[in-house]
């Protein structure tokens, strides 16, 4: 037999730290990635022509990004890598990828998914406007275009992100009017034995909510959203929310950039028909992962915010560690002392992450407050108040259920973004624990694919 | 042990024929008890394509068909739900003259069931539907047929069925069927019994498994349709449309619903499924030949994406038709099961025709030859 084939879906620092410990073992993976550079979200790369200076684009951050951007054009030549490409489906051991309107089956031996994460989003009545973004979106927009996501903006939700975003704009001279933080200041204190696993993080955290303050940012915590105010032809036009003593406060803002922490990007882990569990400390559903990344599915394995969110620096580990058990299913020779140093260093990050969970809950009171006329599905317009109906009225208690009598969830995003509220919405509307509501069933292809697509058929 | 429920009738299966079957067993004042192991219409009755075709269907399968039209256009005063029905017609097209002979002698053939049948040269098809590509040369439109909302149709069904009076247990898997005295004795996983002097089997491509128990198995086999759907685009194509060709890899189908999307199936073989793990997929291939396809009926659509794939588990006889009537072999047994990809459009008047049999005795719409006893083997022994 020959060598394994190995391919790593991700060029963030999940993808890269596998594939080069793979490149490391005697191996050429093939790397797809559907960014156009590597680095993925958090070290994402600017275009060519763009000269900022890595301190400028990921400060406190600039070594790390630097050292995974070396790394990974050292292996280049070594990998077969395929930038903009897109995974778009997994059957019998082929994944399908497309790249520049042509789609190809790649067989495979081992398939290590680093597919990272994206912001959970909590609805809010009017965040249909145009004008509201993910933070995730905000930071894109910012890293690969120079660009700021409106005049005045208004960063709200809960997370770390939320403050590394809102700071990061700062510093670029945008005009930041107001961070608004669901989580009371309290779950933070609370939190603290946990967090202090990471001290030089939670240092940096806090750095940036003082550096916010210094630059004359009003920073509220403990707020409760309210509405995005705007019109279809204007779109977004301010927020409102009440903050922790109860009394509404409206700001005025063209952009919105909003998000709740963080969720992995699972759909090509349920295409690999990888069994998933109900994690009730972050409510959501995510795939089972074994020891360094392994899923229930032989040849199947998961590294990075896609297994679940721990942050970049967990995924660098996190692909090393599946990286060294594809190596050790194939029968090559694997170091246990590095294995050893590299899980310690993973429990790490695990007691963080679950710091970070409590002192930036999932706000899932505002499910149940949202008001009937807030849309919850943004691609196909559902409000809170149909699926209210569809739950009380037509008896559907289960997520995939909901979605096939009121299309929550249906649309182009397949409930990527609304999943996780509609699932709150539907749970408190049925009384049922949300776990009971169970998850929405992936379904090819991850994102739109083109009728124009060519691919050879066998 | 949990307490045993009592009705004239227990219907084994919640799919659209058990549902609408309890429903029309309520209207005729029989009680009813419909055990469900999933939610009502979950399976093939949920993923199906949404034809409301009777164009091209078996010309003895007609009469049922009509029965089961008449019903589907006054649904929203029946069971309070339309199930997003539009009666916006139904064409087949030919890119070949072998296409349009077939689509000819069906036209001729099916005259006497009243189908309306229009057969459109390429200019006058043209001229209506300016969307179609170059390669069509002729159509047969069907003005009264159109397509509805399949994960709709059955669960609005199932919950008319209730109001109108039928004990629904949905989550409650069978675990045995027997007989007692003149009873059957309908056991569930969770220690319910179900006993009624009649049991209507409609459990689709798990049904087989009870009629074998009953000594009449039947050749079928599981498949699942390969289904995929658009983005939203502005309504501009009423008929569903079919291309009338033999080949499955041409014979593609699709249809745009109010919302926008477009629906898409066939343009490929179906997928021999799993009965066990009940869950279906589409072979990526397929997805790629309807690609293929899809463009030669209408070109603009090369300039859309799809959103979404999905299959789910049908039931196929051998030889294409389904099982319905009584059972050959045990009195106050019945089938309705094996539809062979064919079962949506007929669901309403299947429901209403086993209600018939059930509560008469007979049926005013012939089903004869879908009787199970067309299977019976001289020696048949219960499994």
């Amino acid at each position: 037999m020959g060598q394994p084939r190995v391919i790593v879906i991700g060029a963030g620092p999940a993808g890269v730290r596998c594939a080069q410990t793979l490149v490391e073992a005697g191996l050429r993976p093939i790397v797809v990635d559907e960014n156009r550079r590597d680095g993925g979200q958090i070290y994402r790369r600017q275009p060519d022509t763009f000269t900022r200076p890595y301190a400028k684009l990921y400060g406190t951050e600039a070594e790390r990004a630097q050292a995974l951007h070396a790394s990974f054009d050292v292996l280049r030549a070594r990998v077969d890598y395929m930038p903009e490409t897109l995974a778009w489906n997994i059957s019998e051991g082929n994944l399908h990828v497309t790249n520049n309107g042509r789609t190809r089956a790649l067989p495979y031996d081992a398939l290590v998914i680093c597919s990272g994460a994206t912001d959970r989003l909590m609805p809010v009545k009017g965040w249909h406007y145009a004008g509201t973004y993910s933070l995730g979106a905000s930071q894109i927009a910012l890293k690969a275009q120079a660009c700021s996501i409106g005049r005045q903006v208004v960063f709200m939700g809960t997370g770390p992100l939320l403050y590394l975003v809102a700071s990061q704009y700062v510093k670029a001279g945008a005009n930041v009017a107001a961070v608004l933080d669901t989580s009371p200041l309290m779950r933070r204190v609370a939190a603290l034995p946990k967090l202090l696993a990471r001290p030089a993080v939670l240092r940096n955290g806090l750095a940036l909510v003082s550096y916010l303050k210094r630059a004359g940012v009003q920073v509220l915590t403990g707020v409760t959203p309210v509405e995005i105010t705007g019109s279809p032809e204007n779109g977004v036009q301010g927020v409102v929310v009440r903050d922790r003593r109860g009394n509404e406060r409206s700001f005025e803002c063209d952009a919105v950039g909003m998000g709740y922490h963080l969720r992995p990007e699972t759909q090509l882990a349920d295409l690999a028909r990888c069994a998933f569990r109900f994690d009730h400390e972050t409510r959501q559903w995510l795939p089972e992962v074994g020891e360094d990344g392994r899923t229930s599915v032989p040849g199947v394995y998961l590294a990075g915010d896609g297994m679940k969110v721990l942050g970049a620096d967990a995924a660098e580990i996190g692909g090393r560690l599946a990286a060294l058990a594809v190596l050790k299913d194939f029968r090559f020779r694997v170091a246990d002392e590095e294995l050893r140093r590299l899980r310690e260093e993973q429990a790490k990050m695990d007691s963080f992450r679950r710091g970070l969970a409590q002192a930036f809950p999932w706000p899932v009171e505002q499910a149940a407050a949202l008001p009937d006329d807030a849309i919850v599905c943004r691609c196909e317009a559902i409000t809170a108040g149909e699926l209210r109906r569809t739950v009380c009225e037509m008896g559907a208690r289960e997520a995939n259920r909901a979605k096939a009598l009121c299309r929550v969830g249906m649309g182009r995003c397949q409930g990527r973004y609304c999943g996780h509220a509609g699932a709150e919405v539907i749970a408190h509307a049925a009384g049922v624990p949300v776990e009971q509501v169970g998850r929405l069933r992936g379904q090819a292809p991850v994102k739109p694919l083109a009728i124009a697509t060519y691919g050879e058929v066998e | 042990m949990m307490g045993t429920n009592r009705a004239d009738v227990v219907i084994v299966g919640g799919g659209f024929m058990g549902a609408a079957a309890a429903f029309f067993l309520r209207r005729r004042g029989v009680s009813v008890i419909l055990v469900e192991r999933g939610l009502v219409g979950q399976q093939a009755s949920g993923v199906n394509f949404g034809n409301v075709r009777r164009q091209g269907r078996y010309l003895e399968q007609l009469p049922l068909a009509n029965r089961s039209r008449e019903i589907w256009g006054r649904l929203k005063e029946l069971i309070g739900d339309d199930a997003e029905f539009l009666l916006s017609g139904h064409m087949r097209v030919g890119y070949r003259q072998e296409h349009v002979e077939r689509m000819e002698k069906y036209a001729r053939d099916s005259q006497p069931y009243g189908l309306g049948l229009q057969m459109l040269s390429a200019r006058a098809l043209r001229e209506r539907f300016p969307f179609l590509g170059p390669e069509v040369i002729a159509g047969s439109y069907a003005p009264h047929d159109g397509h509805a909302n399949p994960r709709l149709a059955a669960p609005a069904f199932g919950r008319a069925a209730v109001r109108a009076g039928a004990q629904v247990f949905e989550n409650t898997e069978i675990v045995d069927i027997g007989k007692d005295g003149d009873d059957f004795v309908v056991s569930a996983a969770d220690g319910k019994t179900f006993r009624a002097p009649a049991v209507l089997v409609t459990a689709g491509a798990w049904a087989n498994r009870i009629s074998a128990r009953f000594g009449e198995p039947v050749p079928m086999k599981a498949k699942g349709p390969q289904m995929a759907v658009t983005e939203p685009v502005p309504y501009a194509i009423p008929p569903a449309l079919g291309v009338a060709s033999a080949d499955p890899e041409e014979g593609i189908y699709f249809r745009q619903v109010a919302r926008g999307n477009i629906v898409i199936g066939g343009g490929c073989g179906r997928e021999e499924v799993d009965l066990e793990q009940r869950r279906a997929f589409v072979n990526p291939r397929n997805t790629l030949l309807q690609f293929t396809q899809l463009p030669r009926v209408v070109p603009l659509l090369r300039n859309l994406s799809i959103i979404r794939v999905w299959s789910g588990i049908e039931g196929y006889v051998e030889d294409d038709r389904p099982i319905m009537g009584p059972s050959a072999r045990v009195p106050g047994l019945y089938y309705a099961f094996g539809f062979s990809g064919e079962g949506f459009q007929l669901g309403p008047g299947v429901g209403d025709v086993m209600a018939e049999l059930i509560h008469t005795g007979a049926t005013t719409t012939p089903i004869q030859q879908y009787h199970i006893g067309r299977f019976a083997t001289p020696v048949a022994s219960a499994a």
